[in-house]
């Protein structure tokens, strides 16, 4: 059986490389890596040009902060998201209690609210002037200072309202992986004397590590990177300080050595990650072959289970979908006109390129490091996914400063050359806005992909080459079959990421073009929430059909394996 | 197993949906005849309502991207000699400087910019107000008698201790006011100011400028410092919460005649500046001239809660209503020069 735990030997598992045919196919690899990391390259270039004094004043200041909110954000949506992630996917996959084929695929949709928009829905909801704080003060005749209430835009506030959004990327990608988990493994574990308990720790869990950390990184990387949210509660991060360096300050450089530390705490944090799990594998034997019947809860424990999966899906969607919709009906009929079925056009338009050019992207990248495992490979991968942790803006200037360079150097060479002007070919056209969505998220689906190859046992390989495939007919007759469940979710995951993204989108975008999120950000940022309510229903909206495909196929897959 | 089969309806609809956009025209992508196009701060809401007029007046096709001043300005920077760009709004004057000191505008006629006060326009013609934004002092009037209040000096006296509410130093309007406190009375008062304010908040700085005027209204603070057209906005929603709470608040102007240095006012402009890079400058130039024009500046008022930037133009009762006040004639310029130092003073102050 080639199933080894984390931290066991590695002598277990071989890794079946096969080097790809000559130096070429690793240049193109490397040069398409370089090529979309360009953005954050072009970040991490200025830490050529230091500016002690700026730092000076930045240390003596306000990094402390930055670093102090920063990390704690990052511990508590860690914490929050894998509670929750990893709890509500083994209840759903390994437990049977009234609710779970409901919660199977509600749990999902968190995921379609903007981290933004839920920032404004429970401020609007929970703050001293919001309806809950005013009727209980109406109840008891309390004024101001007579009670203790939570802060709802406070750090702690912060980490909740990211939590909420976020856990579903642990949630979907640890599913997926219980899912596929053979249940000979576990009922071996069982027989051993081990309890439900006890198998789910030591066996389930580690199993499930690959997934659990992609999901994880995926929520952690989405944090670092959030602008919104945390800007709104008045909590200082990396990404606040970096706007107010650029911005307040003046001072783009500062402002780019700030953004290049955040990917150094990024890459670190992906290494230790990588160096942790060192040699071990995680293929499975074979397929299951019996349906999972699911431990029966009852009583107190069908209960608990019940109610810990409801509260993440009460509060992280139905909630605020209900504030949104009061908002909108308290402005229903202005605002929903043809410009608006144009909005949601071009959402989906994006959203739906940029998915499907990701999803191209990231299985090159993923199976080119299952070829050909070498370092050039595998940092090439990394380079090309670290856009994720990058806030948006800083993304697209990376894309806007080198696609303008080349426009107007191509337009000078043809000036000279030929007497006639080129313009901007590149800049301000729907291609660098596509482009700087794949910088940006190409991770997810490299995560998503990478997480499900490492599934599929290199026997397979073998077998296919053995009988006379070539590398490229293994992905396409056997991998891509094998991995359907993971393409879709890598497809998916992109599209409901770009229908939410705004800052990229606000900065790159060609003339007359908007999209929801950009209507809704500006009725929103302009203090206008109600006003918002409607874009901001139809960017959840437009993310749920998504979501909802995703969380079928995947219950769909486990009949499959269990037919 | 044929893989692409269960997925492809949905694969085939993304792609259309895909083709659909990109086949979208994409507007300014080259010069023509009769259009002029514009990057905006300004949001869409409170643009668009005014170049839709200008275009069925003219016949000029306005292009607008929108987006916040600072990238819109590195866009401009970057496209260079190639910008499509015609026209940089702002919201503020700080950036209208910073665009100036990058090289990416061009001097406009005084004619273009005729009745603009000289404190609202560049020295040099590189931008022009549009519109005047007043941020006074908001006062609970269950709470605070006008008379005890004076100057923005003053907010920093022991005596407001625990009364104050205003937003983040990240905020623009925020960094623009420190600045102004610098150039009227030098770095070393502005940072002792800023310490005092800080000291006299009722909570750490929180959520916009209604959020602040909410919070006095409750009783949270007696307080606020907030732009008055989200005051206005408050008072002309249909919304109770909202327009409730903003009627419980008095607006103060402080600075005036016989209060302190008596400077006025602090006020800033969103205005607008002609690129370098202009290729339709004479449809610019009119759409400048358009929105300077007495019935743009009168929307200004009612649409928004904004104060014109030329003399007698009539504004809303609301506006009307809060009574006439002397605004700080320093150049707006200055706000740009001093941003950064208003930051850094801001940061020793430790105001979030």
């Amino acid at each position: 059986m080639e199933i080894a735990l984390s931290g066991a030997p590695a002598e277990t598992g071989r890794r079946v490389a096969i080097p790809l045919g000559g130096p070429g196919p690793r240049l193109l690899i490397g040069g398409l890596a370089l090529l979309l990391s360009l953005p954050v390259l072009v970040v991490l270039g200025s830490l050529l040009a230091p500016d002690a004094e700026a730092w000076r004043h930045l240390a003596a200041t306000v990094l402390p902060d930055y670093v102090a909110n920063s990390l704690l954000l990052m511990l508590g949506v860690g914490l929050g998201t894998l509670v929750i992630g990893v709890g509500a996917a083994w209840l759903t996959t390994m437990c049977r209690f009234p609710g779970r084929r409901l919660f199977e695929w509600a749990l999902l949709l968190p995921m379609a609210m903007p981290a933004y928009i839920i920032a404004y829905t429970y401020t609007g909801l929970l703050d001293f002037a919001g309806p809950v704080q005013t009727t209980l003060r109406a109840w008891t005749g309390w004024g101001h200072g007579d009670y203790w209430f939570p802060t709802i835009r406070s750090l702690p506030g912060a980490v909740l309202m990211l939590t909420l959004v976020l856990y579903p990327y642990v949630y979907l990608l640890t599913r997926a992986a219980f899912l596929s988990q053979s249940l000979a493994v576990l009922e071996v574990s069982r027989t051993l004397g081990n309890g439900a308990w006890r198998t789910f720790l030591r066996v389930a869990l580690p199993l499930a590590r690959p997934a659990i950390v992609a999901g994880l990184t995926l929520a952690l990387m989405e944090t670092l990177a959030d602008y919104g949210a945390v800007q709104y509660f008045g909590v200082s991060t990396f990404t606040t300080g970096i706007f107010r360096t650029w911005l307040g300050l003046g001072n783009p450089v500062a402002a780019a050595q700030l953004s290049a530390l955040l990917l150094t705490f990024v890459l670190t944090l992906i290494l230790l990650e990588r160096w942790s799990r060192r040699q071990a594998r995680y293929h499975q034997a074979g397929q299951r072959h019996q349906p999972i019947r699911g431990y029966r809860l009852s009583g107190w424990r069908a209960l608990g289970a019940f109610v810990f999966c409801l509260v993440p899906l009460l509060l992280g969607f139905l909630l605020p979908a209900a504030q949104l919709g009061a908002w909108s009906l308290s402005v229903a009929g202005t605002g929903l006109d043809a410009g608006f079925m144009r909005l949601t056009l071009h959402s989906v338009g994006l959203a739906a390129g940029a998915s499907l050019l990701a999803l191209v992207v990231a299985l090159l990248f993923a199976y080119a490091q299952r070829l050909d495992p070498s370092r050039t490979v595998q940092l090439g991968a990394r380079l090309a996914g670290m856009g994720y942790a990058v806030p948006g803006t800083v993304i697209a200037i990376g894309v806007m400063i080198p696609f303008a360079w080349l426009d107007n150097g191509f337009d000078g060479w043809m000036r000279a050359t030929f007497g006639v002007s080129s313009g901007l070919l590149l800049s301000g056209t729907l291609f660098a806005l596509l482009f700087a969505y794949l910088a940006r998220f190409l991770s997810v689906s490299l995560q998503t992909l990478e997480s499900g190859l490492t599934r599929i046992r290199p026997a397979m390989d073998e077998a296919a080459r053995s009988l006379g495939l070539r590398p490229h007919q293994v992905l396409w007759r056997v991998h891509v079959p094998m991995l359907r469940g993971s393409l879709l979710t890598a497809l998916l995951l992109v599209f409901v990421d770009v229908i939410k993204e705004l800052p990229a989108t606000l900065v790159l975008r060609p003339f007359n073009f908007n999209t929801l999120a950009v209507r809704a950000y500006e009725l929103a940022s302009d203090e206008r929430l109600a006003e918002a309510g409607p874009a901001a229903l139809a960017i959840v909206a437009a993310g749920l059909l998504p979501v909802i495909l995703l969380s079928r196929s995947i219950s769909r897959s486990r009949h499959v394996h269990s037919a | 197993m044929s893989v692409s089969q269960p997925s492809s309806p949905f694969v085939l609809a993304l792609s259309a949906a895909l083709a659909l956009t990109l086949s979208w025209p994409a507007g300014a992508a080259k010069p023509e005849e009769g259009e002029v196009n514009l990057y905006s701060a300004r949001k869409e809401e409170l643009i668009k309502p005014l170049l839709d007029r200008f275009t069925d007046r003219t016949g000029i096709r306005v292009n607008l991207v929108t987006g916040n001043a600072e990238a819109l300005l590195q866009r401009l920077q970057s496209e260079g000699i190639n910008s499509p760009a015609d026209l940089l709004i702002t919201v503020d004057a700080g950036n209208l400087h910073r665009a100036k000191e990058a090289g990416v505008t061009q001097a406009l006629s005084s004619e273009a910019m005729a009745g603009v006060s000289e404190s609202y326009r560049d020295p040099e013609g590189h931008w022009v107000g549009l519109s005047l934004r007043a941020r006074p002092i908001l006062y609970a009037r269950d709470r605070v008698e006008p008379g005890q209040l004076s100057t923005y000096e003053d907010l920093a006296d022991p005596r407001w201790k625990g009364r104050i509410c205003i937003r983040s130093s990240d905020n623009l309007y925020n960094q623009s006011m420190v600045a102004s406190m610098i150039a009227a009375d030098g770095v070393e008062s502005a940072e002792r100011w800023t310490s005092g304010l800080v000291a006299n908040l009722a909570r750490p700085p929180q959520g916009g400028d209604r959020d602040q005027i909410k919070a006095a209204a409750l009783g949270q603070c007696d307080l606020a410092i907030a732009n008055t057209y989200y005051l206005a906005g408050m008072l002309d929603s249909e919304d109770p919460a909202e327009r409730d709470p903003a009627r419980a608040m008095g607006v103060f102007w402080p600075n005036q005649e016989g209060q302190g240095d008596g400077r006025g006012v602090h006020v800033n402009v969103s205005g607008v500046a002609l690129t370098k890079a202009a290729r339709h400058p004479a449809e610019a130039i009119r759409l400048i001239a358009f929105l300077l024009a007495p019935e743009s500046q009168a929307w200004y008022a009612e649409a928004n809660g904004e104060y014109p930037v030329r003399e007698g133009i009539d504004i809303s009762p609301t506006l009307a209503g809060w009574g006439d006040f002397k605004a700080d004639t320093l150049n707006l310029g200055r706000l740009g020069e001093l941003n950064g130092e208003a930051v850094r003073v801001m940061d020793r102050a430790g105001w979030k």
